[in-house]
């Protein structure tokens, strides 16, 4: 089944290492919706049921509750949402209330995601958050006392100024919330964040390979031993229900609709995204056309690439009878010297037919794909 | 007769040979403004962009002399380097007088004294020409001096130029009609006509370059290549002007083509002698001989799926390149190729690049060797020029290897430096001469493999490019031979084997280990490099496991672009071989080959 992510492209203020798309201004937040409204109908007959829906951003916590009713409602009345379906929403820790929180539950958001990022406040300011450690705990406790059952957190680790000690300092205060799911980044300086632009002016360094790659088996080791199954390169979940259906479906090439400015989609071995750019989405849903600025039909070799490094992602690997099948090609037999290689050098194991890496192979899963 | 003068510019590398020759061609209006380029004989952009000329060409220039009298001046270009000095000698051949062109700020080289000698053996007349007068370090006068006392010619013969400035052009064509004698023989006679160069033109097939000698060639007779016999009927004789002008005929004291429906350039010999069939001229003109290749090396597909593509280049290579040879090879690492052969190691250089840029090939040259000798216990002699062919070391009575005597000019603040890098090339026999207040001519013998492997772009080095350096191959000498294998992560990479002198091997490994330490990228797990003789390993590297990407996030908006980045890395990995479990880039063959000082 599919999944269905709405991106809404309104924050009250840019993190500085941020690259997803957003503006600082809300004052288009209801047109936004209006056409939010309209672009669900456009697929009406191309998808016609999901099993995950995801708000994400940008800050979707910035939608009224009547706001996320209108879409919620829209998109059921136009597709398929099944019961069960996760439905998750990003929320930023710091501008929510119980209120909200309880409201978002009684529409049938059934799982929070909070941008935590850091229990140090030093880092949180140097990555422009909005919010303290104080707050972020606050967030927390108010979801899980609106009665969220499922709940993720983002942190980022390899932060100028921050050691292992301090790393796993955050680490243990985010367990000591039992949070259902743990995303954990690696910090990664895109070239268009005012974060890049301080590294390259102060010459602050990012992680040497052998820091990022303590802090990445530090995370694995700690979380793993509290429980939780490092099931990909950056998530971990507490137990295999609570991996994040929605984002699986990325990994797994599942067919996914992104509505909104900047939102991607696949289907089909085709790939389109929107037009990162608000007023030209609003312009394109008024004059009744889809804002689609680009779309790719995956060539089978390319969607085996995208196969093997999203694959080499995931602890599950790459099912090696069907990537055989789907793309014609058997790595075992093609790749053969390269794959005993890696299995001597504990890079990846061969179990049940799939082909996965290990704790060290995911460490370095882009150049596994590339075998 | 009279009024034709067949010429030649011979000159050290870089002293201006092409943009002279333009100038002549610009001064007589054989061309107009509009279809000049610069180095309009270098019809190669790799001779362009080297600023050497690698095949002959030739050209007509009208030109009507101060004396009220039309001139037709033949220059015929000749390649401008070491390993190509037979074609040299046969262009020359063609001709009955040169410009020595000397740099006025570099004055006289090692090429220009071996030019000289080359032009003083086939009797031509030489007018010393200084270029680049207009150079803020022309020191005409010490040229001068160099020309009386290292050339002993009379300096007073000498004309001023600057070829890109084009000064003194018009000088110079006035002393050509003046000096060069025009050309002798008897049309009457049987045919001698000389072949100096040979060219493929893919609608007329081969295209014959030749100096008539004696007698008369014309369409329809049937010619003989004197060393092989072969017969030909003649389609079409001419001149060149900028392009082949058609003619009646050829005859005695002509420089032209002949177009006879010869298919490729190899059954062509540079230097042989055309006569007619029915009426032949009693002996061939003097200084044939048949080049043979001195440098050999393989050639491999870096994609295997390329192999019949690399076939079908060197086919096609081959009409237009005589001197080039090549056989099918195979290599345990690197799958199905060719062994060929070249004049030196620019020749190599040139074959590679032509390669890789006309006919858009990704290749793999193994370690260049020259031809080695062994005699076995039993006594038989074999000639090995390919390190997979070397033979069981418990048969080998005696090894010999290829000496060269090598010619080097230089200022004499550089001796100290030069002696101690041939020394350390195994150089023995010096000679010395001061052949002018601090100027020595140095020679040494030293052995061919150690010259090819990177002498001259030492040599260039260690005296700042004013040394100039020329050899010659003299004989087989005794050495205590090996042959030096490099493993990676205990693979043979047959391409990196070498035979080495036993002295030479611990060096010689060391360097290729550390050169493909550096250029093979680091891959996920330790990588081990060695070399060795035998079971003995001499010198060894590691290269540490790559252990962390930057993973970061990857959601529905990263995918594209993480798959563009990574089929950008699945190219470059494309032009990477195999070997084993590890991929090494074409850079780290090449780099096995490169000078310390690179």
């Amino acid at each position: 089944m599919a999944g269905l992510y709405i991106h809404v492209p309104f924050c009250l203020s840019k993190c500085r290492y941020c690259s997803f798309y957003s503006i600082t201004s809300a004052q288009l937040l209801p047109e936004f919706v209006k056409a939010i409204v309209q672009e669900i109908a456009f697929y009406k007959d191309i998808f016609s049921s999901f099993d995950t829906l995801y708000f994400g951003g940008g800050t979707p916590s910035l939608l009224t509750i009547r706001q996320a009713q209108t879409i919620l409602e829209t998109a059921r009345n136009h597709f398929d949402i099944s019961r069960k379906a996760e439905i998750t929403m990003e929320v930023n820790s710091g501008d929510v209330s119980l209120e909200y929180f309880q409201a978002l539950r009684k529409l049938g958001i059934n799982r929070l995601n909070i941008g935590i990022q850091s229990f140090d406040n030093p880092l949180l300011k140097f990555l422009g958050r909005r919010h303290t450690a104080k707050q972020a705990v606050e967030s927390i406790e108010t979801a899980r006392t609106a009665g969220f059952a499922n709940l993720g957190f983002d942190l980022i680790y390899g932060i100028h100024g921050q050691n292992l000690k301090s790393w796993r300092q955050t680490l243990k205060k985010a367990l000591s919330f039992s949070p259902e799911h743990l995303s954990c980044y690696q910090l990664s300086l895109d070239r268009k964040t005012p974060l890049y632009r301080q590294y390259k002016k102060e010459g602050l360094d990012l992680s040497s390979e052998k820091e990022a790659l303590d802090f990445f088996i530090t995370t694995s080791n700690i979380l793993t031993e509290a429980g939780y199954i490092h099931y990909e390169v950056s998530n971990f979940a507490r137990t295999h229900h609570f991996e994040s259906r929605h984002n699986r479906k990325y990994w797994d090439h599942k067919p996914y609709l992104g509505l909104g400015p900047a939102a991607h989609s696949f289907s089909n071995n085709r790939r389109w995204w929107n037009k990162a750019d608000v007023k030209t989405y609003l312009k394109d849903i008024g004059n009744g056309r889809k804002p689609v600025i680009t779309s790719e039909m995956l060539s089978t070799e390319q969607i085996a690439l995208e196969a093997l490094f999203l694959g080499m992602r995931t602890a599950d690997g790459v099912k090696l009878e069907s990537f055989k099948k789907l793309y014609g090609f058997d790595l075992l037999t093609e790749k053969k010297s390269i794959i005993e290689a890696l299995i001597d050098n504990k890079l990846v194991v061969l179990k049940n037919d799939r082909l996965c890496p290990t704790l060290a192979g995911m460490a370095v899963a882009d150049s596994l794909a590339l075998i | 007769m009279k009024n034709i003068r067949n010429f030649s510019i011979i000159a050290h590398i870089d002293h201006g040979k092409s943009t002279l020759a333009d100038r002549l061609i610009q001064f007589t209006g054989v061309c107009n403004e509009r279809n000049f380029q610069d180095q309009m004989l270098d019809n190669m952009d790799i001779e362009r962009e080297r600023g050497i000329t690698i095949k002959s060409n030739a050209i007509s220039l009208p030109y009507r002399a101060k004396d009220g009298n039309e001139y037709i001046l033949k220059l015929i270009d000749t390649p401008g380097h070491v390993d190509f000095s037979y074609e040299v000698s046969r262009s020359l051949a063609s001709c009955e007088g040169v410009l020595l062109l000397i740099d006025a700020a570099q004055g006289v080289q090692a090429q220009t004294l071996a030019n000289l000698y080359l032009a003083m053996e086939h009797n031509l007349e030489i007018i010393p020409v200084i270029n680049k007068i207009d150079l803020p370090s022309a020191d005409i006068d010490r040229v001068l001096e160099e020309i009386d006392s290292e050339l002993g010619l009379d300096p007073d013969t000498h004309i001023k130029c600057s070829a890109k400035e084009g000064i003194g052009i018009e000088e110079i064509l006035e002393a050509i009609i003046e000096r060069i004698p025009p050309p002798k023989g008897d049309a009457s006679n049987p045919l001698a006509a000389l072949i100096f160069d040979a060219k493929y033109d893919s609608f007329r097939g081969t295209i014959i370059h030749c100096r008539v000698f004696e007698g008369s060639v014309k369409a329809g007779d049937i010619i003989k290549f004197m060393y092989n016999g072969t017969t030909y009927k003649v389609e079409e004789v001419g001149h060149f002007l900028l392009i082949r002008t058609k003619r009646e005929e050829l005859s005695a004291g002509d420089v032209g083509y002949i177009i006879a429906g010869v298919k490729t350039v190899a059954d062509v010999r540079t230097g042989d002698t055309i006569t007619l069939q029915n009426r032949p001229c009693s002996q061939p003109l003097p200084g044939f001989k048949e080049v043979k290749p001195v440098v050999f090396a393989s050639i491999y597909p870096i994609a295997s799926d390329d192999y019949q593509d690399l076939a079908d280049s060197l086919e096609k290579y081959k009409l237009n390149d005589a001197s080039f040879i090549y056989e099918k090879d195979s290599s345990a690492a690197l799958g199905q190729g060719f062994r060929c052969g070249f004049l030196g190691l620019l020749h190599l250089d040139i074959v590679q690049e032509r390669l890789e840029r006309e006919f858009d090939l990704s290749i793999i040259l193994s370690v260049p060797s020259v031809r080695y000798r062994f005699t076995l216990k039993d006594n038989t002699v074999i000639y090995v020029d390919n390190p997979a062919h070397y033979p069981d070391p418990a048969e080998i009575a005696k090894g010999e290897e290829p000496f060269i005597r090598a010619a080097m000019m230089l200022p004499e603040r550089y001796l100290g430096t030069v002696m101690k890098l041939c020394m350390e090339k195994r150089g023995v026999n010096s000679n010395m001469t001061y052949t002018g207040p601090g100027r020595v001519e140095l020679s040494y013998e030293m052995p061919l493999a150690e010259v090819i492997f990177d002498f001259y772009d030492r040599f260039k080095s260690v005296t700042q490019g004013y040394g100039s350096f020329d050899y010659d191959i003299i004989d087989y000498r005794e050495s205590n031979l090996v042959l030096m294998d490099i493993l990676v992560n205990s693979e043979k990479v047959d391409a990196l084997s070498q035979i080495v002198h036993r002295d030479r091997a611990r060096a010689r490994a060391l360097l290729a280990c550390d050169r493909l330490k550096d250029e093979i990228p680091r891959q996920m797990f330790k990588i081990a490099i060695q070399g060795a003789i035998g079971g003995e390993i001499i010198a060894r590297s590691t290269i540490s496991a790559f252990r962390k990407d930057v993973t970061a996030k990857c959601y529905g908006g990263d995918i594209t672009r993480k798959r563009k980045l990574l089929e950008k890395q699945k190219a470059g990995k494309k032009r990477m071989k195999m070997i084993g479990s590890v991929s090494i880039p074409q850079s780290a063959f090449l780099a096995v080959l490169k000078s310390d000082n690179d």
